[in-house]
This record gives structure tokens, C-alpha cells and sequence, in this order.
């Protein structure tokens, strides 16, 4: 069972940012970074905003990453979340990636206990059709 | 903004009544833009005839060359649309009607901005189209008061930001609505015990903390001194407006939150304040009275910081001495009651305030008030603000 019913509304990739999702399906979190200068860059966007090349490398990020901020939802924007409420979306920042913020889910966790600086594990949720979505648990948890 | 006879001045100011969301239903809301746009012209003792300008923001759906034909203007000089959605860019259509009025390309531009919300998308649902969608809906983060919360939740753990802060944004704000019998919340009290008795809609955000979703339009009229200076309205000199943003921003909070750590809590507006009040000539002391952007109250506390009416962090400390508040306060704000009290039109009714302030009309008017700050939307790309000045 998805973490979201099968109505909540699912990735739909412009062209320059379909190879995040396809290392989603082998369960990989690769950021984009630049072939040449090597700059880190997220969300994907086609052109290196440093020096401009448009020689792309996906970098793999750790399993790890860190709560840099989050806010715990309880209003349902979108009738696919009703059931879910309250969740938590949190800013997430990976060691060795400066730059890269994720926006994902912490779950797993009571909402009154996610903290800002707290450490959090990757999973994979199987969305079906052979898609995954990266959500994060506290590491001490299963 | 230049010496000239052609320094622009805001001469008149139009709005249409504003409801609760979905209370406008006996006319369009091209009809209600359209109304708003006469009245302003009217105000400023201009004929719609004088029109040869429009600027609007955010999208807006209420077309400058529909809108020509419907008032029958004669000549379109100039059009002109600021990027980005919600209320960013409000002061960015001032910066555009100021510029088209400075080099001559246009005489008297109406900005303006018709919303709503009852008609069309409510913002604090899922609405299909955002910039790297990807990233944030399959996580549940569909709305404003979703994204910018981590905002002022990082801030409150940073700085000694309280919830009795927020607060006092919603309590000030609902107290000078109280006084306005124009605003949606009018006539609604708003204790401390109901705020913090209300529900959480993205926590550190409760009910109160988010701005109104309303049905309405605002239109102002802005002319060169010269022009000014023959009307009867009582006109209002812009002194200074700047718009822009940060590297980062356009994929800020609205998107995967990768704007640089050092202005994560910020409202993206550090180097427009300095190059404003540069402009200006003035100091944020200066400043009388401001309206600042109230889409949700932690960031209204970030503004006082960005525009240099307290330090770092000590918004909270600044609000709970009182200084924000209509009597007694160093820096009265919102007080129409802003976007959490009398109505969410993007910014244009923060504008108006802005002017009846200082042509002493505001039904909480601060004396003698002769220089009023107006905020675009904050945290947004763009974001921005004008000063007004009373001539």
C-alpha cells in the first residue's frame, strides 16, 4: 500500500527532470550536478547556473539525510490526504550535497517529536506501476 | 525617482466591496476589476478616456486589451505583466507604471488586480499548475500556507520567535479591521484565547495565521507630478518602488525550498530594502506607517526585520512591545486590517491603505502621517515594495 491513496496526485516529469524519477525507479536519489564544474543543483533544470554547460552527472545522495525545517499538516488541500492528516513535509539536506534541499515526507514518527536537526533514513514507496516516491523515517526506527 | 515634472504620483484609488470568498455572484469578476478601475479614475477626477496604461501581476486573468475594449479607451500605450504568482509582484506593477510614467510612454497607468477567489481557484487548495510540481505534490505540499510554513518554523527555532508573536500579527490586524467597516472581518472580535483556541492548518501556522480567502478588486492610479498637480483628488507621491529577487527564490518556498541557507528566513527582500530606502533618501525611521504583506503572519515578522525596523530576530521582541499597534505604536501596520482581516486582493488593498493614510482618510489614521511602506508578497519571486510619500 502506497503511503498516499492512489488519487494523490503523482510525478509528472518535463523532459529535463525525467532521470530523477527514473533512478526513483531503481531506488536511487541521484541530484543533478554539472559534468564540467561540477556544481549540485535541485530541483533539475537544464542549463548549469554556474558556467553554463549543459553536460549533465547524476551524483548519488547518502542514505542519510538531516531535518533542516518541516511543518506538520492538518488541512486537506487535496481530497487524497484526508485519510494521512496529520503528515509531516519536511526540508531535508543531504551531508556533502551544500545547495541541495529535498522536500519529502518524515513518517513514521508521532508529529509532536520531529525536531529540526534530526537525523532521518530513506525509504521507497511503491506507487505502483513501477514508480517510487523517496520518503524519510527517523534513523533509530525500523 | 528624479525631479521631474514626470515623477509619478498615485492621484486616485478604486475598489469593489469585498466578500468572503464566493459573495460576489450578481456580477463577473471582469465586471468587479472593471467597476474597481472606474471608481479609481473617478476618485483621481479623471475621465476613463485619460487611460493610456495598464499593469497588473500574478497572472491576472482580467486582460489589459479586454479591459481596453470593455472601458472603451481610446489608446493603449502601454501594457505591461509582472512574473510570478500571488502577490509578489503588486509593487513590481507600481515599478512598471512608474517606469512607462518616467520615460514618457505613458500618462496615466491604472494597476490593478481583480480576484475572486469564489469565481475562480480557491489558493488554499490543490491547484494544478506549479513550477517543479514534481517535487512538492507527491509529498502533500499543495498550498501557500503549506510551503512557507517551514519558513517560520526554521525562524521560530532559530530566533526567539514566539507563538504570542504571531499572534499579535493576526490580534493587530483584526483589531484595526474592526475599526474599517469595509473589511470582510469587520465585524468579527478576535480574542487571544480564540486565536490560540483556533485550529492548525500547517503548523507553526494556525487558522489566524493565514490571510482571507475573499472576493475582490483594487485598482490605483498613478500620473506624472505635472498631471497631479491640475487634479482636485489629493494625490500621493510614489518615492520610491523596487521589485526583484535573489538568486534561488523563483524555486524557493513556492517550489523545493533551495534558496540560499543565509536568506532561508527572509521575505527575499534585504537588497530590495536597501536600494529602496537609497532611492527614497530616507531611513526605515522614517517610515510613519506601513502595510505589510499578511498572506501569513510569521512572515510579516521576517518584513520588520528585512526592512530595518528592528535586528535579526527581534521581530518578536519589537511586535510584543506594542510598536505595531494603531495607538502608541513606533510603526502602526495593516491598519485596514491587511490581508488576515479585510481582504486578500493581492496587495492592491494594502496599496490603498497606503494612500488614505496619507491623505488622512484611514479609519485608523495615524496623525500626521507623511511616509507609508507597502510590501509585494513575501518569500515569493518576485517579491517587492514601494514608498509613499504625502505631497
Amino acid at each position: 500500500m502506497p503511503y498516499f491513496p492512489e488519487t494523490m496526485p503523482q510525478p509528472t516529469p518535463v523532459m529535463y527532470e525525467a532521470d530523477f524519477w527514473n533512478a526513483c525507479k531503481e531506488k536511487h536519489l541521484r541530484f543533478q550536478s554539472c559534468a564540467d564544474c561540477g556544481q549540485l543543483r535541485h530541483p533539475p533544470t537544464p542549463i548549469c547556473p554556474h558556467c553554463h554547460s549543459t553536460n549533465i552527472k547524476w551524483v548519488d545522495a547518502p542514505e542519510e539525510a538531516e531535518v533542516f525545517s518541516f511543518t506538520v499538516v492538518h488541512h486537506a488541500s487535496h481530497p487524497a490526504v484526508k485519510s494521512k492528516l496529520p503528515y509531516v513535509v519536511g526540508i531535508l539536506t543531504f551531508e556533502g550535497m551544500d545547495g541541495v534541499r529535498l522536500v519529502s515526507n518524515v513518517t513514521d514518527i508521532p508529529t509532536d517529536q520531529v525536531k529540526i536537526g534530526m537525523k532521518v533514513k530513506i525509504w521507497w514507496d511503491d506507487i505502483g506501476d513501477g514508480n517510487f516516491v523517496p520518503r524519510f523515517r527517523p534513523v533509530e526506527s525500523k | 525617482m528624479g525631479t521631474s515634472n514626470r515623477k509619478p504620483h498615485i492621484v486616485g484609488v478604486g475598489q469593489s466591496e469585498y466578500t468572503k470568498w464566493g459573495g460576489i455572484k450578481d456580477r463577473s469578476q471582469f465586471q468587479v476589476t472593471a467597476e474597481a478601475i472606474v471608481s479609481a479614475v473617478r476618485d483621481a477626477g479623471l475621465k476613463v478616456t485619460d487611460i493610456d496604461g495598464f499593469t497588473s501581476f500574478s497572472n491576472d486573468t482580467n486582460h489589459a486589451p479586454l479591459m481596453q475594449v470593455a472601458l472603451g479607451v481610446p489608446e493603449l500605450r502601454y501594457s505591461a505583466m509582472v512574473w510570478g504568482g500571488g502577490g509578489g509582484g503588486s509593487c513590481g506593477a507600481i515599478s512598471l507604471a512608474c517606469a512607462a510614467i518616467e520615460s514618457g510612454q505613458a500618462d496615466v497607468v491604472v494597476a490593478y488586480r481583480g480576484l475572486c477567489q469564489g469565481q475562480g481557484q480557491r489558493f488554499g487548495l490543490f491547484g494544478g499548475d506549479r513550477p517543479h510540481s514534481s517535487f512538492i505534490f507527491p509529498y502533500g505540499l499543495f498550498a501557500p500556507a503549506q510551503m512557507l510554513a517551514p519558513l517560520v518554523q526554521r525562524f521560530m527555532h532559530d530566533y526567539p520567535i514566539k507563538p504570542e508573536h504571531l499572534a499579535e500579527i493576526a490580534l493587530n490586524a483584526r483589531a484595526n479591521a474592526n475599526r474599517n467597516p469595509n473589511a470582510v472581518m469587520g465585524g468579527k472580535e478576535l480574542t487571544k484565547e480564540q486565536y490560540f483556541a483556533s485550529r492548525w492548518i500547517a503548523e507553526p501556522l494556525r487558522l489566524y495565521d493565514c490571510c482571507l480567502e475573499t472576493d475582490g478588486a483594487a485598482a490605483v492610479v498613478i500620473t506624472t507630478k505635472e498631471r497631479a498637480r491640475d487634479l482636485e483628488s489629493k494625490s500621493v507621491e510614489i518615492l520610491a518602488a523596487a521589485h526583484g529577487s535573489g538568486t534561488g527564490w523563483g524555486t524557493g518556498p513556492l517550489g523545493s525550498h533551495n534558496m540560499p541557507t543565509e536568506t532561508y528566513c527572509s521575505t527575499n527582500n534585504r537588497r530590495i530594502a536597501k536600494e529602496l530606502f537609497a532611492k527614497a533618501g530616507l531611513t526605515p525611521a522614517d517610515i510613519d506607517v506601513a502595510q505589510i504583506y499578511d498572506h501569513f503572519s510569521g512572515l510579516v515578522l521576517m518584513a520588520l526585520e528585512d526592512f530595518g525596523f528592528c535586528g535579526k530576530g527581534e521581530s518578536g521582541a519589537f511586535v510584543e512591545e506594542g510598536n505595531i499597534r494603531w495607538k502608541g505604536g513606533k510603526l502602526p501596520i495593516n491598519t485596514s486590517g491587511g490581508q488576515l482581516s479585510e481582504a486578500y486582493v493581492h496587495g492592491v488593498n494594502l496599496m490603498i491603505e497606503g494612500v488614505r493614510q496619507l491623505r488622512g482618510q484611514s479609519t485608523s489614521q495615524v496623525e500626521n502621517a507623511e511616509t507609508c511602506l507597502v510590501t509585494s508578497g513575501l518569500g515569493t519571486s518576485p517579491s517587492g515594495a514601494i514608498i509613499l510619500g504625502r505631497s
